[in-house]
């Protein structure tokens, strides 16, 4: 009984990718869709403020700076549950009309994932800042120079920020599942279910090799973009 | 410098587009949102046979949040749903007194069973409801068997709690004994936890009857008999007075769902798979009054109004189209 449980699982779950389930492959687009736009959104806002933030200094900064990293680590349940509050009809954002989208979701992963890529985006800034403007100022460099010289260096760490996030998005349970409810239509245009939601219900129906099935496309995922990044990264910065 | 001012609105540009598209999209499908248990959901019949026939009839997508009964209940009071359906009468009623829901329609029945490990530490197999749980209660006490809870608010819990009191036990003290186990998950989840550990639990039928036909539990149903066990899914609509919904969509969800079609669709659904109906349609046994059903559905899931009863009492009626079963009251 014992392994057979496990093995059956995983033999379904290989079965089910290698025939390109299309239910399956729905649910996996979805999932990089959302989250993608997530990242994205988090890289528009969160970059400029993490440059901002790592260059100047004004009074405030490290306590700015701690606050961001403080929410770094906040627990995605907490996170969805605020945001259904504020985005169900009743509530503030209600008007808005995101509660149980695709866009909802991404709405919420990209708030999630914002300290991730506003920290990361100022600690690179901050370990090549030193060396390039002192550099740079004895070549006789002007300040927007030396500037862009800066986030030019340090823009392997910008791009890793932004992978980590979109990982991080993309493997959450707590917003997908209280915002985007979920939902699957066969044939319907406005679905939410996303991975991770899907794994949560047949796990709960007892489905397992359906569970197993998405959970080895989820990790496939989240590897195949960390893969990406790391030859990203030595293809730029030249060395392992 | 310009070419990151390019890339910006570039960017920016395909939001604003993207954006668009979603709303456009959204708009362009009529969607109803229905909060529901999660003992309709597990068993697949909203996804896998009503939501398909609905759309293709009337080109209407049902969006299905599957919550225990009083979460659903709060959803629809943030103003996300539609409609709900649901199966507690008590909070029902109160979800329809507090001005929320209007228009309740019964759609189907079936029974809960009390299920449990094969051996039977508890022996409960064939008593009634009532003798079954005094027999587990005992044989908890005395370390010899475990009963798991729902204690989600939802429609089943609803139900253990009154079973509880009947057989005597006040729930909000028993629950804090050591051998009675909460779980505070879905109908499925609570199965599968009672299934690893040989525990006693109250189940739909629908979802058991699922599980068990798919291998996913070894839990037997120990006492299915007892009219007290009758489990009746009622729907709700929103009412327009209080949220903008789409109470016209909802109404053409109740009056399918009642009628023939729907009905042959909620009677047929697994029979196939697991050799009987999980849910059985109930306009029929109201209209022809088929007895034992007949009398335990008035008693467990009408409400009394006036003399009558009834499915909806007349106070919480909202506009004519809709037709409701009234009974004299026996």
């Amino acid at each position: 009984m014992a392994w057979e449980y496990v093995v059956n699982g995983i033999n379904g779950a290989i079965k089910l990718v290698v025939n390109g389930d299309p239910e399956l492959v729905d649910i996996a687009i979805r999932s990089v869709k959302v989250s993608g736009i997530a990242a994205v959104l988090a890289a528009i806002i969160g970059v400029p403020v993490g440059v901002v933030l790592g260059l100047s200094r004004f009074k405030g900064r490290g306590l700015l700076k701690s606050i961001f990293n403080a929410l770094l680590g906040i627990p995605t349940v907490v996170m969805g549950l605020i945001l259904y509050l504020f985005l169900a009809p009743a509530g503030p954002l209600g008007f808005l009309g995101l509660l149980y989208t695709e866009m909802g979701i991404s709405f919420g992963q990209m708030l999630l994932i914002l300290p991730i890529v506003i920290s990361f985006t100022v600690s690179s800034i901050e370990s090549v800042e030193r060396e390039i403007r002192d550099l740079a100022l004895t070549l006789g460099a002007n300040k927007i120079q030396i500037m862009f010289k800066i986030v030019e260096e340090s823009l392997s760490g910008i791009v890793l920020s932004i992978i980590a996030a979109f990982n991080r998005a993309v493997a959450e349970l707590g917003i997908a599942l209280m915002v985007g409810g979920n939902i699957f239509v066969r044939g319907g245009g406005l679905n939410t279910r996303v991975l991770t939601t899907s794994i949560q219900m047949y796990v709960a129906r007892g489905e397992i090799d359906y569970a197993l099935a998405l959970g080895t496309i989820l990790i496939a995922i989240v590897f195949t973009i960390t893969a990406i990044s790391n030859y990203l990264q030595k293809k730029w910065v030249g060395y392992d | 410098m310009k070419r990151l001012a390019i890339a910006i609105v570039t960017v920016l540009a395909i939001l604003v587009l993207g954006v668009g598209y979603q709303y456009h999209i959204q708009s362009q499908h009529r969607v109803l949102t229905i909060s529901t248990t999660t003992s309709l959901y597990d068993t697949g019949l909203l996804e896998e046979a009503i939501a398909p026939t609905f759309k293709e009839k009337y080109g209407i997508e049902l969006h299905f949040i599957p919550k225990g009964t009083g979460a659903a209940i709060q959803d629809a009071k943030n103003g996300v749903s539609d409609a709900i359906m649901v199966h507690a009468r008590s909070k029902e009623l109160k979800f329809m007194e507090e001005g929320y829901g209007v228009n309740r329609k019964v759609f189907a029945y079936n029974f809960f069973v009390i299920v449990g490990p094969r051996d039977d530490p508890a022996g409960i197999k064939g008593l009634t409801p009532v003798d079954a749980l005094k027999k587990i209660a005992q044989a908890g006490r005395e370390g010899k068997a475990i009963w798991v809870s729902r204690d989600d608010g939802s429609g089943t819990n609803t139900k253990e709690i009154a079973l509880w009191k009947m057989a005597g036990f006040d729930y909000s003290k028993i629950k804090n004994e050591s051998w009675f186990v909460s779980t505070g998950t879905g109908m499925g989840a609570t199965l599968n936890y009672a299934n690893t550990k040989k525990a006693y639990t109250l189940s739909d039928t629908g979802t058991y009857l699922k599980f068990r036909k798919e291998g996913l539990i070894d839990l037997d149903a120990l006492v299915d008999k007892g009219e007290e066990l009758i489990n009746v899914y009622a729907i709700i609509l929103i009412n327009p007075e209080k949220f903008d919904k789409d109470f016209e969509g909802a109404k053409l969800l109740v009056n399918w769902l009642t009628n023939e079609e729907g009905q042959r669709i909620i009677g047929e659904f697994g029979k196939n798979r697991f050799g009987k109906p999980l849910f059985y349609p109930i306009v029929d046994v109201l209209r022809e009054k088929k007895e034992p059903y007949f009398s335990w559905i008035a008693k467990y899931g009408l409400i009394e109004d006036d003399g009558e009863v009834t499915e909806c009492p007349e106070k919480f009626r909202y506009g004519k189209e809709m037709t409701f079963f009234e009974f004299e009251k026996q």
